[in-house]
Formats: structure tokens, C-alpha cells, sequence
């Protein structure tokens, strides 16, 4: 607002299926710092919009899954490349929504674009890191690969609203699922920001489908929602009570279920006193710690395949 | 169909086995009776006959064990790995000395072929406790972090399919990783499971490192529930699983549920037949059908469905079916009469909504569980026996045209446990496989299992693995 000049305000929308569209609902709420002070509304999603966004990532699954481990990790990072060009933007919009300095916010986002770059690189060797020829015994080729568990849910962590966020979106998506995102209710900003990146870096609409707008209305119906494979509960760390019914929901069609509390893993040397290791409550996460694998493993299948291998005539020795 | 020479009876003798009138709970190192006194009767399927009478744990039982449980964990994950591995090692050379004795009471109490607990289910219980006895001093190096810590007390559910099979699975990677062990075996099928605690305490195993609960779905239930269990590891139906899934929501307890299963076992129109049809009765017939990964959906090339389903009619009709103590037999009994009236009840609808039903014509034996090897045409993917799990000798036969029109019907399940593909082309095999969405594809061969190999399920057959480096997960805080 420098020289008189008015700003342009942004309308912050959903991102689904590759579009930007409004709640169906048409609601919006209001989203404010951490000061109070208002900053803009964001769209509150309906339970119609959640099916809306299962039905965009399980059109993109087969699309995404089958796509090389290479390819998915140039898009990946792709992300990490429109973000830094963002950056800006994101070190304002998240120094706002958690209430940080300029400099803590930029440090947050510097986090998150390399976050990025680490889960790009992970696409091609998780595979090797998890999978493997199996030495059965008997004239057998047996392999196992890791495959993506589908359409996941992820409930973004409340506080974190960005680089939790990424944290929780880019394992998902490396390993060849699609996402449906459920956005920090009270700082959903970030997120719908992170949209308009996604849908600039070459990832195929309805990948990741990002709502904003109350987590428990939302969650609900997709926990329990058919068509959804596995679930994050992270974002309900704060809340047992919806975390434990999300869960129960969940079983319904034997969703993978990623619990708050195994949702952050301690980093290598962190081990100490018996006990200390212990996963973390959510709501202390350290973000910024080495995120180690567990977020990768947790919605990936095993597929076993086995072959005869045959001989070759009686001698076996003229090779 | 007349056979040219008849078999003469090749009876494997019982007099091996020494079944004792009664058994007690296995709690802390010893048997004892269940706290109510109650008891139930287990009966061998092929004849009805009562084999033994063994105690039936309830609540308090379950919380008796799961303290003995709880008492021997702390010395028993400090060991060192290389300790708690000899153990091991000793179980399993002591199953591998006792197989034909366990293959014996295993085919009494189970119902199935001598043929397959000597050369299936006893080989394998064997190799299973050989391969997680060598991991238990090597964990550091399975991928899972320095020093990856067991998760505490198991509680173990098992079925009756594969009792001995399955108790190997669940309790073979448990000890190797530190933790102790709750089983409740099948109520049809306890003796295994007992029998196995007294090779327990012959390879001196401490005292409550495994505790073995015999009775019912309200014990397992129970041991679900209890406070002090840490890992919840069960292999039955999916409704069961369901069940358990949401009873430990909101808890911290990790699972893992292998459930039920509707595979689908494709032939291509370039496969060999006679290799296809040995696969299909192996994937269908093997334990009289009552595998969760058997090929129970037969998905043919139309072009070469006439003639497939004469070679596969004519195969049946030479299974032997009778006395599964007969070395020559094929098919054994139905495990329980409930079972049996749960596939009739399916066959049945199969019937009435409009499949047609051929069944091998051979004779049932009067007394027992019997069901003749049974297949439906004319199927459609609507039909319930196109869709429910009916877990005996019953194959629904559907065809299709194209490789996709394979895979969507393949994949047309709430299921995703096991498939099987057959065909000449390994282009063909590697693009069908790797578009089923099941956990465990076999290509020109079916229902193969090996302790190094990861098995489990995609969708409602389950999460976790079991087998191999995977198999190792479900037992470690990691």
C-alpha cells in the first residue's frame, strides 16, 4: 500500500482436482494472525467438496502411481524450485499465520523448500531401500516392491502450518499416492498458497487436493469415506477424542491409519534415557528434524511376486 | 470316472501321536486349568471323534498370561540376540525331529491331507523358526535403526487353516525380536499350539515367554482388549479384523491383520494348460480351498475356456478325497461342521441366483465334514459366490477378452491378498502384475510360501507383512 497504491487482495479458493474452485457450500470464514488481526477469508469446506477431492485424487492415482520413480522426483522437485521463487510471499503468509519474526518465518520456509528437495531425491530409492529379491528356497525368482496404498488422507498438522504441512504432503505423494489434504483450520493460508505452487510444477491435477475449513467436518466424512485407502491423523494430535473416532471410522475398510502419536519419529541421536525415544506428542513436533523415513513407509503396500525360474537341462555347468 | 487301478489304503499310522485325554492353559511354564474349570471338546473333523478335552480360557486366564507375559519380557528382550536366537534354533530343530508326530495330530485335529502337513505345513513351520532364529542377533543390521527395540507383550490370534503354520508366523518373529507371547489358537484346532508349549519347555524356553490360550473368540477378544498388551497380531476373517481394528483405535497397540481373501488366478489363451489346470486345483483344492490366498476366482481367456474347463473337470475328477490320514489323499475334510454349513449355505446361493454348479462325482465319507471339489460357471462378477469369500473346495469360473478386461476384473474386490497369473509372455506377467493391486502374485505357479518371502494383503485382506525382513516391522517399535 506504498505511494496510495491499494493492493490487490487475494481470493483464497480450494485446490482440487488441478482447479481452484469455492466451497460448494459457498462458505468462507474468516482467518486472522495470531494477533487477531484479519487477513483474509478462507473457503469452509463442505463434506460434498471432501468426496469432490477423493473422487480428483483417485482419477489421478492411476496416472501418478504408474509414472516412473524418476519422473515423480523431477516434479518433486520442480515444487521446491517454484517455492524458492515464491519465497517472499511464503515468508510473509507464514509470519503471519504462526505469528513469527521475518527471520523465523524465512527460516520455516527454507525448511520446507529443501524439505522438498530431500523427499524429490527419496522417489527412486525407496523402492531398493524397502524392496528386494527374496532368497526363497526352492527354483524361484521372488521379488518384493513397494507400492502406493492409494488415496490417503492427510490431516496437516494445526500449528505447523507450512512446513508441517509440506512434511506431511511430499512423503505421501513421493512413493506415488494421491492426497487429500485437510489444511490447519485456523492458519489454512499456507496452504491454499501452496495450491497455486503445486498446480505451476508440472504435478497432474487431483494429486494433491488441498480443503480448508473445519477439520473435524471434514475428516469425518473421509475416514470413513469407501474410496479413501489410508489416513493421517497428525493434524488431530491435539484433539484424542477425534483422533480415537477418526481411527474407528477408519476400520470400516481397514484404512492404514497413521496415529498422532507415531506421526513424529525421533532423528538419529535424539535416543536416550529408556522411554526417551517414544514418539512425540504432535503438538511439540520439532518439524524441522531429520524426517527419516517412517512418513514414506507408512502408506506403501508390499507386492510379492513370484516366478518359477526353471533349468537349464541336466548339466548346468556349460555356462 | 472309472480308474484303471485302484489304491490300495495307505493309512500313516497314528500310534506316532500320544494325545492326552485333557490339556490345561500353557501360562507361565505351566499347564493349568482355565479359572472357571470350563473346557471344551475338540474333535478330529474326518470322523467326528472327540480327540481330546482342553481347558477354555476366559478373561481372567487372558490376564494371567498376559502378567506371565509381561513378568518375562524384561529378561527375555534383554538377552542378548545371540541367546534368544539358540533358543530358536533349538525349537526349530526340535519341530524338525517331531515332524511327523506334529504332521499326524495336525492332519487328526485339522481335517486335511497327511500329504500336506508332512510336505507343506511341518517343512515350513520348520524353516520359519530357522530363518527368525538367524535375524535375532542381526537386527541392527535389518534396516530398522541401531538397536531397535521389541514392542513388549504380543497377544497372537491364529485360525484353523494352517494351526501350526500360522503359530510359527505369529510367534517365530516375535521371540526373535524381544518380545513375548499370548496365542489363542482356533478353537477347532488347539492341540498344535499345546503340543508346541511342551517343545517350548523342551528346548528350555523361560518360563511365560510364550503362554498359549485355547478357546474362544471372547479370550481373543479379550486379550485385544487387555491394557497390557502392546501388539495385537491376528490372521482370520475380515470381519474379525474390522472388529480388532476398531477395538485398539485410539490405543497405542500396533497390529497387523492378515484376512480374508477372494484371489483371482488368471489364464491367458497362451498358457500351457496342464501346467494351468495342475495350478488351479493347487490354488483352489490345496487345504480343501480353506486358504485366504486361494485362486477361488478363475478368470479364463474366452478363447480357450471350453477347453481349459474339460481338462480342469476331468483333473477333479481324479482327486482323492477321503481318509486324510491316507498318504493317496487329496482332499481331506472340512475343518467343523459350522464351516461346512457356511459353504454349503454359499454354494447354495450360488445355485439360486442363477450360476451353474459341477461337483466332482466322487463318495463322502458318511461320518465327518465333507465337501466335494466344486466349480461354478456361468458366473457373474455380481454373484455372491463371485464375491464372498467362501473359503472351501468352490472355484467361480468367469472369463474375459483382453488383459484389461483382466486386471478390472481381478481387482473387482473389496480384497487384495493373492493372484495368480499364466501365460507364456513375461512382458504379459510383468505388466498384469504389476496392475494387480494384491499383496502376493504368483506367475505359472500358485500358493507358494517360503519364510524369507513377505506376505500380506492390499485393502480389506489386511496390513503388515509377514515374512522376511518385512515380517521383522510388525514386531519392532520402528
Amino acid at each position: 500500500m506504498s505511494d496510495g497504491r491499494l493492493s490487490v487482495f487475494k481470493t483464497y479458493k480450494l485446490y482440487v482436482g488441478g482447479k481452484f474452485p469455492r466451497s460448494e457450500s459457498g462458505r468462507v470464514y474468516e482467518v486472522t494472525d495470531s494477533k487477531g488481526a484479519w487477513l483474509g477469508h478462507a473457503p469452509q469446506s463442505s463434506r460434498k467438496d471432501a468426496r469432490d477431492a477423493v473422487v480428483a485424487a483417485r482419477k489421478a492415482f492411476g496416472g501418478w502411481s504408474g509414472a516412473t520413480a524418476y519422473n515423480r522426483g523431477q516434479i518433486l522437485y520442480r515444487v521446491a524450485e517454484m517455492l524458492e521463487g515464491r519465497r517472499e510471499q511464503f515468508v510473509r503468509e507464514v509470519a503471519d499465520a504462526e505469528g513469527l519474526s521475518k527471520s523465523k518465518a524465512a527460516a520455516v520456509v527454507d525448511a520446507a523448500i529443501d524439505r522438498w528437495v530431500w523427499y524429490a531425491g527419496w522417489t527412486d530409492k525407496i523402492g531398493q531401500i524397502v524392496g528386494g529379491a527374496n532368497p526363497v528356497a526352492g527354483p524361484f525368482l521372488n521379488l518384493s516392491t513397494p507400492e502406493p496404498t492409494g488415496v490417503v488422507t492427510v490431516l496437516a498438522p494445526q500449528e505447523s502450518s507450512f512446513l508441517g504441512l509440506v512434511s506431511v504432503i511430499a512423503p505421501v505423494i513421493a512413493t506415488g499416492n494421491t492426497a487429500v489434504v485437510i489444511a490447519s483450520a485456523d492458519a489454512p493460508l499456507p496452504a491454499l498458497s501452496l495450491g497455486e505452487v503445486l498446480a505451476t510444477s508440472d504435478l497432474p491435477g487431483g494429486v494433491v487436493n488441498i480443503l480448508s475449513g473445519r477439520t473435524a467436518e471434514l475428516a469425518v466424512p473421509l475416514a470413513s469415506h469407501q474410496d479413501v485407502n489410508a489416513i493421517d491423523l497428525t493434524g488431530a494430535g491435539g484433539d484424542a477424542e477425534l483422533a480415537k473416532e477418526l481411527e474407528t471410522a477408519a476400520a470400516d475398510n481397514l484404512k492404514r491409519v497413521l496415529r498422532p502419536s507415531a506421526s513424529r519419529r525421533p532423528a538419529k541421536g535424539e535416543q536416550g534415557e529408556k522411554g526417551a525415544d517414544r514418539p512425540q506428542p504432535v503438538d511439540k513436533a520439532d518439524w524441522s528434524a531429520d524426517p527419516g523415513t517412517h512418513r514414506l513407509t507408512a502408506f506403501l503396500e508390499t507386492k510379492t511376486v513370484w516366478h518359477p525360474t526353471g533349468a537349464l537341462g541336466a548339466s548346468g555347468s556349460s555356462y | 470316472m472309472a480308474s484303471a487301478f485302484d489304491y490300495a489304503p495307505a493309512p500313516e499310522s497314528r500310534s506316532v501321536v500320544d494325545i492326552a485325554p485333557s490339556y490345561g492353559l500353557f501360562i507361565d511354564g505351566e499347564f493349568t486349568e482355565a479359572a472357571d474349570g470350563k473346557v471344551f471338546k475338540t474333535v478330529s473333523p474326518s470322523s467326528e471323534e472327540v480327540l481330546s478335552e482342553v481347558a477354555r480360557a476366559g478373561a481372567e486366564d487372558v490376564d494371567r498370561a498376559v502378567k506371565a507375559a509381561r513378568r518375562a519380557f524384561e529378561k527375555w528382550s534383554a538377552l542378548p540376540g545371540s541367546e534368544r536366537a539358540k533358543y530358536l534354533f533349538r525349537i526349530a530343530r526340535i519341530i524338525q525331529e517331531r515332524s511327523r508326530e506334529l504332521a499326524v495330530l495336525e492332519t487328526l485335529d485339522n481335517g486335511k491331507p497327511i500329504r500336506e502337513t508332512r510336505d507343506a505345513d511341518l517343512p515350513l513351520v520348520a524353516a520359519h523358526f530357522f530363518y527368525y532364529a538367524g535375524w535375532a542377533d542381526k537386527l541392527d543390521h535389518a534396516g530398522y535403526g541401531a538397536n531397535p527395540r521389541p514392542l513388549g507383550v504380543a497377544g497372537q490370534i491364529i485360525p484353523w487353516n494352517f494351526p501350526l503354520l500360522m503359530l510359527a508366523w505369529k510367534i517365530a518373529p516375535a521371540l526373535a525380536t524381544g518380545n513375548t507371547v499370548v496365542l489363542k489358537p482356533a478353537e477347532t484346532t488347539p492341540l498344535s499350539a499345546l503340543f508346541f508349549a511342551d517343545i517350548c519347555r523342551q528346548a528350555g524356553l523361560p518360563r511365560g515367554v510364550v503362554n498359549i490360550l485355547t478357546g474362544y473368540g471372547d479370550a481373543g477378544s479379550a486379550l485385544v482388549e487387555h491394557p497390557d498388551v502392546n501388539k495385537v497380531a491376528f490372521t482370520g476373517s475380515t470381519a474379525v479384523g474390522k472388529a480388532i481394528a476398531r477395538q485398539i483405535a485410539g490405543t497405542d497397540k500396533k497390529a497387523t491383520l492378515e484376512l480374508g481373501g477372494k484371489g483371482a488366478n488368471i489364464v491367458f489363451d497362451d498358457a500351457p494348460v496342464d501346467q494351468a489346470v495342475e495350478g488351479i486345483v493347487t490354488g483352489i483344492f490345496f487345504n480343501q480351498g480353506q486358504v485366504c490366498c486361494a485362486g477361488s476366482r478363475l478368470l479364463v481367456q474366452e478363447s480357450v475356456q471350453d477347453e481349459l474347463l474339460h481338462s480342469l473337470k476331468r483333473r477333479l475328477s481324479t482327486l482323492r478325497l477321503g481318509d486324510p490320514l491316507d498318504k493317496n489323499t487329496d482332499i481331506g475334510a472340512i475343518n467343523s461342521e459350522e464351516q461346512l454349513s457356511r459353504i454349503t449355505a454359499l454354494v447354495e446361493s450360488g445355485e439360486a441366483e442363477g450360476a451353474e454348479r459341477w461337483s466332482a462325482p466322487c463318495e463322502l465319507p458318511s461320518a465327518g465334514y465333507w465337501f466335494a471339489p466344486t466349480l461354478f460357471t456361468n458366473v457373474t462378477q455380481a454373484h455372491t459366490v463371485a464375491r464372498d469369500e467362501i473359503f472351501g473346495p468352490v472355484l467361480s469360473v468367469l472369463s474375459f477378452r483382453t488383459p484389461d478386461e483382466a486386471v478390472a476384473k481381478a481387482n473387482n474386490t473389496q480384497y487384495g491378498l493373492s493372484a495368480g497369473i499364466w501365460t507364456e509372455k513375461g512382458s504379459r506377467i510383468l505388466a498384469v502384475a504389476g496392475k494387480l493391486r494384491a499383496g502376493v502374485v504368483w506367475a505359472n505357479t500358485f500358493n507358494k510360501f517360503d519364510p524369507t518371502s513377505p506376505f500380506g494383503g492390499y485393502k480389506e485382506s489386511g496390513f503388515g507383512r509377514e515374512g522376511g525382513r518385512h515380517g521383522l516391522e510388525a514386531y519392532l517399535d520402528v
